[in-house]
Parts: structure tokens; C-alpha cells; sequence
């Protein structure tokens, strides 16, 4: 996206502040797929500002095929799908800044920029946040041990692999069982690295079914469920990890030279959190409500942000819903009606949207996003309001963990708006 | 470096620790040549960087010992060469927190204990006052004692900071040398030391080398002291958790040492840390289970806010505790040898100081020819890593004239590929992954390198090269329509 280093001009620090109308900020597929459907309907510019050097996030680096298909109706893989979405946000008229950082807040809708042509200010009359979402690395995991080298997060393996065409070991233990755990393992097999063992600590491996029956099979890979690693073992290189298993506490060594944690996500959530926005305890997201609206005026949240993480297909989709609402903002609509809050109750951890008004339109893609700590086959999602079951609804697809459960938002239809805070959660 | 078979150094200091690094700089202030030898790929790589990086002003030190006379004059040394060099320092204080009954008991006598030490600005608090100062802190606090002068500062910029003065005044640093013998040649009286890749010869020998200290002591016959290795964990938090604490939060001291603590760091994070683990092992710097669980019941006691925020950071540290019970500075004529031990956790603050004592004892001893030097390089301007003063990211006029600092490659840092670029023609360049990340705090953020590990991985092997200016520059702020 950038220049390619076909330039050494030096750079040019005029004008130092920039007035888009829409201000993206995070480049990935939820931002870009914002700022296409923004560019020709807004007045003034739609502009995305990226930190990283190309635009288009996570798919970028992650080479193998499984996006596009709830937005494009297509089946491609992650590096072709964030040059669609790239190329699709430049046509339609929206400007991408890449190697730009959103550092720090200038005003209600202001904000400060290091990039390489300047410490620029942006003011505009909305601010979108895309900033998208991390996995956690060991440390906030509190994994203990030596300090060995070889421990990588998925985001890393795929940069290192994908990006920088760059290898790591030949032996790996993966530390998790969900769909990004999958998408490690396929990114290891590319550079002849064994997956000897994938670590869960649920009872079964959180993936879909497609994906875990015959990803074992053609990995090789042992699934250990109700396990957890308790220390990594050898420096300065991995040799091995330490395994427990939760349910009776043995522990046994498992050799490797590197271990890839996967999968427990936390949102890139702290311009929000400098804004005043308030933050889901659980998630840790933004709070917004079914207009992707924070609680600050003008300020709204999509994708991976709000709901760490779904697939990047629905995060993108994010992107298309929230512009309706932008729109509305910018033609002075303002959220009416009373607010009531959604909250998520066990075995559910979050739920988002978590706002609930009468007026406001149906969430993005008419679905709940929850997410489970257990798994359940055939669930009855039941609603609660002032201690009475106000609606229930048997569900055709399992809640799983390790990935979002979605929820038909019609299930809001029996709400009492004048009844106070609704809980989502289970039917025993 | 090939020369350092044949060549014969007046003095060699072993360890490039902070204690070693600052006695190198001092003597390379004379018509001397020096060798400054570290078994490490790196300056400070031992127990010089994973302490709590506190300026001590030495309140609680034992009276009349050596080592709080070393940590008061350390105290200001330090602090007018930070200020000339740019090694960040933050005067945040400190107050030290009565928990129980016994704790408020031993107040008066810390503050006695402060005034001994020359130190007379404590001040004994009530419970209200505390929480004044520390909203936060957790229940049940019942008075405590304020430390306005203890500070924070950067331990791995004084440590780099000490060491290129010293190779700016000609010292030779020679890493990857772990000293594992000595020969004598007494005729000429020279000390061989005896490396895994080379020997390096010099008229006097100095034993600054923190951990293996007493190893090296007995190595010239001696056997004065002994080291065990003591393991501290800490856990470093999220800088969300900064507004919550703008002080040093101490515990009132035991015998076991100065116990856990919550402090900001100068890095714009919460530190919570460490334990006090006895080791046998010099070089497990590992984590453990059960140091985590610690200092989390420690945490949630102290400031149970602090646990709802991510850790960023965990790290082992070992210290270098003595079965001395001070500083042990003496000088060997004889054998033209210095021994520096028993120099624990205050040596980051003591430092300087501990490089004038030594100065002075051989002065004293009249055994060494000190002729000061006429052409003193100046001391060197480091770059600035903390949070609390204007980093390069933040630089307009600095990323005008050179547009790699408005390059963040580690945007949890922030920090810019010109940063990481000088790294690599300074003085001392890096020559790991951790290296860099002491000079840049490049990796060392919330990530851990989910975004930029790649990248930086790269620009270590490129030396920095492959983010250069004309890779990241460009004129698209005047060009209206889409970045191409």
C-alpha cells in the first residue's frame, strides 16, 4: 500500500492536521469493508489509518484458504481476501494511510498520528474503531518456566512464516483447539514443522467439527482435551513443556522446540479505553449497542474489536452494518429511547451487542455474538427480564468454546422495554 | 579484538555489570588502559537487569556500614549523571505501608533508622493520609511512613549509559569471555585470565562479577564470602494499570529482605514483585508456578485492582546475596587485585559511588600510577526510553528531519525504526534479540510480539537496515485521493 521504496522524497509535513468526515482506524477487514461502503456515501473523505506497512490485517499472513465466505460467497485465502477488501476500499474512494499509529487522543473525535511524514492530527466528525484484537502471550497467561526461545503466538508464527518467509523449529506443541489453532498447525506444516500435540483445556477440541475430525487426520496431530502447560522447560532454546492434566493433576514432559499459544484473545481495546469508553468485564471490548454505537457520541466499534474474535468474514460484515449507522449520525440521528443492558450469564462469558433500545435497528447480520466457557450440544438460549423467562429458543447448532455462539436476534422481540436489564444464557 | 592475546592491560574489571561498568569509566579517566570482560553476549545481562529499578535513597540501609554510606553518596552521583547523560529517573517517592499493629510499632524506628543514614525528610502518616496518597491500596492499611526522595529510573540506560562512557574513554569491552582460571606471572606481575576464547592479560585485575564474585575471589586464594543466588520473580502489568499507583508502594522491612512491593516503572507500567527465593542454581532465571501464585496473593492484598489488569511482563532476576553482611571493597597489592563483592540489589544506585571508593583505595594505596586524562571525551546522551519524556514517536521536529522515527514498528513501545536502526552504530550495539529490547524496549510490551516479533526478528539480522527511510517515507499527505 505504501510506497514500495520506489521514493525518497523527503517527506511532507503540510498540511499537519486532516479533516476526514469518517475516521477508520485499523485497517483490517472490518475497517476496510467500512470504508467502501462509507467512501461514496459520505460527503467528505472516509479515511483508514493502518499501523502496520500494508492494510488488510490478519488474513494477510494468514495463507491458507477459509475467507470470504459469508461476505463474498467465495472461498479464497487470507492474503487474497485482504487485497479484495483493500482494493475495494480504494475504488470506492476512501484514502488508506499505512504506518500510521493512532497514539493518542487529541479531542472528542481527535486523535494524533506518528507517521513517517509527520506527527499529524486527524479531526473528524466520526471516529470508527476497527483496531481489531491479539491473542495473549505467555506472560498474560502466566505460563511459567525458562525463558527459551520458540515460544510464539499464532500472529507471530504467521508473520514470521508468511511475511518474512522465515522458519522456526521442527517439533511443536500447540496450546489450544480452536479454529485459529488449526490455522497455526496448517502454517507449521509449511515450514515442515511437526505439530506433536494440541493442548485443550475444555473436554473436547473447540473447532468445528469439519475442521477437527479430519484436521487430525491429516496432521497427525494428537488432541490432549482437560490438559493445560504448566511450564515451558530449556534455554535458550525450548526442549520441552510441562503437561497437567486438569482432572487428576498428573503432569508429564512433552519434548519440543516450540510451542504456539493460540486463541485466547483480548481486543486491542486501549484508545477506547483512553476515550472514557466503557469496556465489557469479560471481553474487555467496547460496550456498543445494536448501532455498533459506543458511549461516546460519534464514536463507534466493529469487528474483532467487539467480539474477539470471530472469523474475519463477520467481522468485515461489521463493517457494512455499521455504515447505516454512521450515516444516521451524520444526518444528526441520535440514539433514542430507553437503554436497557444484555447481559451474558453462565456458561456464557460475553454477549454483543450489550445495549438494547427500542428504537435502534437489529444488530449487524440479525445475530447475538455470545461466547461459551462449555460446551453444548443442543441449546435452549432462554431470556431472562425481572426474574421471568421472557423468551426461549432452541438452537440447531451446538455452543462451542473457542469460538462466538450466534443468537437469532428475533429473540429480543418479547422484550419489555420498561422492565429493566435482560440476561441471556441457558435452559438447564 | 584479536589483539587481546599479546596485549597486557594495565587494570581488567571483570563484569560489565553496573558496579564494573561504573569503575571501568572511572579508571579510564587516567593514563590507563582498560579491559572491561563480561561472560555475557551483553552489558548488564546479569544481575544489573531484572532488579526494581528503584533509586534508592538509602532510608533503610544498616547504619554506619559501608554499603549506606555507598547508596546515599551513590544516590545524588547517580542523579547528576542521569541528568547529564539522559538515563530517565522519575521522582515519584515512596511510602512504606504498616499492615498490622507490629508494622506501625517499627515506624518510629525507620524513621530513627533514616535519620542515621542522613536521610531526615521521612514522615510517619495515618491511615487517611496513606489513602490519600494511594486511593488504591487495599484494605486495611494502618499508617504509614513516606520516602518523598526514592525514585525510579531505567537500570538498563545507567548500565549502557556507564558502559559506552567507558568504551567513549577507551576502554575495550570484551564480551563472551567467562573467566574460568588465572595465571600469575609474577616476575612481570601480570594476571592471565583465562577465557573459553582467549586470555586477557593485565598488571591489576578488579572482580566485579556480581554472581560468580566469590568464584572468581577464590581463584586469588581467597575465601572471604560466599554468593547465593537469589531468585526474585516479578510480574510487570499493563500500562492501563499505571493511573492506579504513581508511587513506590513498600512493605516495612524484614529480615528476609525488603519484601514485595507495587511500584509504577519508568516505563509507564505497574510492577509488582519480587519474591526472595534461595537458589544453588547461578543462572536459573526461570519463572515458577508458585512465585506467580505468591505474588498474586501478595497483589491482591496490596492493590487488588492491579489483578484485573493484563500482565504484560513476568521476569526472573537473581541477586547476588552475600553471606557478608556489607559491601566487601578491598584491595590486594600483592596480587594487584581489587575485590567488588557482595554488592546486592543497591548496587544499582550505589554504583558510581562504589567506582569512587575504589578509586580512592588505590589512590590510598599508592600501589598504581593514576595520572588523570587531559582529553576526557564528554559523557554520552542516551536515548530516552520513558514513558514520562518526549520519546521520538512524539518528536515532530525529530521525524521531520529524519522520517524513521515516525516509523513505529513496535506499537505497543512505540517504538520507531530509527530507534532500532541507532542501535547499531552505537557504541555498544546489540548483538540479541534481548540486547535490543534493553536499548529500545522494542517486544517488550503487551504483544510480546504477536505484531512486531517478525519484524523486529528482521531488523536485528538486518542491523536495521530493512526499514530505512526511503522504505517508509513518502509524500501522501499532499497528494489528495488514495496512498499508492
Amino acid at each position: 500500500m505504501t510506497t514500495n521504496g520506489s521514493t525518497a522524497t523527503p517527506p511532507v509535513l503540510t498540511p499537519a492536521v486532516l479533516t476526514p468526515t469518517v475516521l477508520i482506524i485499523g485497517g483490517g477487514p472490518s475497517g476496510l469493508r467500512a470504508a467502501a461502503e462509507l467512501a461514496p456515501r459520505v460527503p467528505g473523505e472516509v479515511l483508514v489509518l493502518e499501523r502496520e506497512s500494508t492494510a488488510g490485517g490478519i488474513p494477510r499472513h494468514s495463507d491458507h484458504p477459509g475467507y470470504g465466505i459469508r461476505d463474498m460467497g467465495t472461498f479464497m485465502g487470507g492474503p487474497k481476501y485482504a487485497g479484495i477488501l483493500r482494493d475495494r476500499a480504494l475504488k470506492a474512494g476512501a484514502r488508506i494511510l499505512t504506518n500510521a499509529t493512532v497514539t493518542d487522543w487529541a479531542g472528542d473525535r481527535s486523535v494524533n498520528v506518528t507517521m513517517p511524514e509527520g506527527r499529524v492530527r486527524v479531526d473528524a466528525d466520526v471516529v470508527v474503531l476497527a483496531t481489531g484484537a491479539r491473542e495473549r502471550p505467555r506472560t498474560a497467561r502466566l505460563i511459567p518456566g525458562d525463558r527459551g526461545q520458540g515460544v510464539y503466538t499464532t500472529g507471530q508464527l504467521q508473520n514470521i512464516v508468511h511475511l518474512k518467509h522465515g522458519t522456526v523449529g521442527k517439533r511443536a506443541v500447540i496450546v489450544g483447539a480452536e479454529l485459529v489453532s488449526w490455522s497455526a498447525a496448517m502454517t507449521l506444516q509449511h515450514v515442515k514443522c511437526k505439530t506433536v500435540l494440541m493442548t485443550t483445556e475444555y473436554p473436547k477440541p473447540d473447532a468445528y467439527r469439519l475442521f477437527s475430525g479430519p484436521g487430525k487426520f491429516f496432521f497427525k496431530t494428537r488432541v490432549s482435551t482437560r490438559t493445560r502447560v504448566t511450564r515451558i522447560i530449556g534455554k535458550p532454546q525450548v526442549q520441552a513443556v510441562e503437561i497437567e492434566n486438569i482432572d487428576t493433576g498428573q503432569r508429564r514432559t512433552v519434548a519440543c522446540d516450540t510451542v504456539i499459544l493460540t486463541g485466547d484473545w483480548i481486543p486491542d481495546h486501549e484508545l477506547a479505553r483512553a476515550a472514557g469508553i466503557d469496556i465489557d468485564a469479560a471481553s474487555k471490548a467496547p460496550v456498543v449497542d445494536a448501532a455498533l454505537r459506543t458511549n461516546r457520541p460519534g464514536i463507534f466499534a466493529i469487528g474483532n474489536a467487539l467480539h474477539p474474535v470471530d472469523t474475519a468474514d463477520v467481522a468485515a460484515l461489521d463493517g457494512a452494518a455499521v455504515a447505516d449507522h454512521v450515516i444516521a449520525h451524520l444526518s444528526g440521528r441520535r440514539p433514542s429511547g430507553t437503554a436497557i443492558s444484555l447481559k451474558a450469564e453462565a456458561p456464557f462469558r460475553w454477549v454483543a451487542p450489550a445495549i438494547l433500545r427500542q428504537d435502534d435497528p437489529a444488530p449487524p447480520r440479525r445475530r447475538l455474538l455470545l461466547w461459551t466457557d462449555t460446551y453444548v450440544p443442543f441449546p435452549t438460549v432462554v431470556l431472562h427480564q425481572n426474574g421471568r423467562v421472557i423468551a426461549r429458543k432452541r438452537l440447531w447448532w451446538p455452543a462451542a468454546p473457542g469460538r462466538v455462539f450466534r443468537v437469532p436476534s428475533s429473540i429480543l422481540q418479547h422484550i419489555n422495554w420498561e422492565a429493566g436489564p435482560v440476561t441471556i444464557g441457558l435452559a438447564n | 579484538m584479536s589483539n587481546t592475546q599479546t596485549r597486557t592491560y594495565d587494570v581488567a574489571v571483570i563484569g560489565a555489570g553496573i558496579v564494573g561498568s561504573a569503575i571501568a569509566r572511572k579508571l579510564a579517566g587516567y593514563q590507563l588502559s582498560i579491559a572491561l570482560v563480561d561472560a555475557r553476549d551483553d552489558v548488564g545481562d546479569g544481575t544489573s537487569k531484572a532488579n526494581t529499578a528503584i533509586l534508592h535513597t538509602g532510608f533503610d540501609a544498616k547504619p554506619g556500614t559501608l554499603e549506606s554510606r555507598m547508596v546515599r553518596e551513590g544516590y545524588r552521583l547517580l542523579s547528576e549523571y542521569a541528568k547529564a547523560t539522559g538515563i530517565p529517573v522519575e521522582h515519584t517517592g515512596a511510602v512504606l505501608v504498616a499492615w498490622d499493629q507490629e508494622q506501625v510499632n517499627a515506624l518510629p524506628g525507620l524513621k530513627d533508622k533514616a535519620e542515621e543514614n542522613g536521610y531526615d525528610k521521612t514522615e510517619i502518616m495515618d491511615a487517611a493520609e496513606v489513602y490519600r496518597l494511594l486511593p488504591h491500596l487495599g484494605k486495611g492499611a494502618l499508617a504509614g511512613l513516606s520516602v518523598p526522595d526514592e525514585s525510579i529510573i531505567c537500570t538498563w540506560t545507567t548500565n549502557l549509559a556507564l558502559a559506552t562512557d567507558a568504551v567513549q574513554r577507551g576502554t575495550e569491552l570484551l564480551l563472551g569471555r567467562w573467566v574460568s582460571g588465572i595465571e600469575t606471572d609474577k616476575a612481570n606481575r601480570i594476571t592471565h585470565l583465562k577465557t573459553g576464547i582467549d586470555r586477557v592479560s593485565a598488571h591489576w585485575v578488579i572482580n566485579a562479577a556480581g554472581l560468580g564474585g566469590d568464584t572468581i575471589d577464590q581463584l586469588f586464594g581467597y575465601d572471604r564470602f560466599h554468593i547465593t543466588p537469589r531468585r526474585g520473580e516479578l510480574l510487570v502489568y499493563d500500562k492501563q494499570a499505571r493511573p492506579l499507583v504513581d508511587k513506590i508502594v513498600l512493605p516495612v522491612p524484614t529480615a528476609l529482605g525488603k519484601g514485595v512491593l507495587v511500584s509504577p516503572t519508568i516505563y509507564g507500567n505497574v510492577m509488582l514483585g519480587p519474591t526472595a527465593e534461595d537458589l544453588t542454581d547461578r543462572t536459573d532465571t526461570g519463572t515458577s508456578e508458585s512465585g506467580f501464585s505468591f505474588l498474586r496473593g501478595k497483589g491482591e492484598k496490596i492493590m487488588p485492582r492491579l489483578l484485573e489488569e493484563e500482565i504484560t511482563a513476568t521476569y526472573a532476576g537473581l541477586r547476588a546475596a552475600s553471606d557478608y553482611p556489607d559491601y566487601l571493597i578491598e584491595v590486594d597489592t600483592e596480587q594487584q587485585y581489587v575485590l567488588v563483592g557482595g554488592i546486592r540489589s543497591t548496587g544499582l544506585t550505589s554504583g558510581i559511588a562504589v567506582a569512587e571508593y575504589v578509586d580512592g583505595l588505590l589512590k590510598h594505596s599508592g600501589a598504581i600510577k593514576l595520572v588523570e586524562r587531559v582529553d576526557m571525551p564528554e559523557a554520552p546522551h542516551m536515548p530516552n526510553i520513558g514513558e514520562a519524556f518526549l520519546r521520538p514517536y512524539q518528536d515532530a521536529a525529530r521525524i521531520a528531519k529524519d522520517p524513521a522515527y515516525g516509523k513505529i514498528v513496535c506499537f505497543c513501545e512505540r517504538v520507531t525504526a530509527g530507534e532500532i536502526r541507532d542501535t547499531f552504530t552505537s557504541p555498544i550495539p546489540p548483538r540479541t534479540l534481548d540486547g535490543l529490547r534493553r536499548r529500545t524496549r522494542a517486544q517488550n510490551g503487551r504483544c510480546q510480539g504477536f505484531f512486531c516479533g517478525a519484524e523486529v526478528a528482521e531488523l536485528l539480522e538486518t542491523r536495521g537496515q530493512s526499514l530505512t527511510p526511503a522504505n517508509t517515507a513518502a509524500t501522501r499527505l499532499s497528494t489528495p485521493g488514495t496512498a499508492k
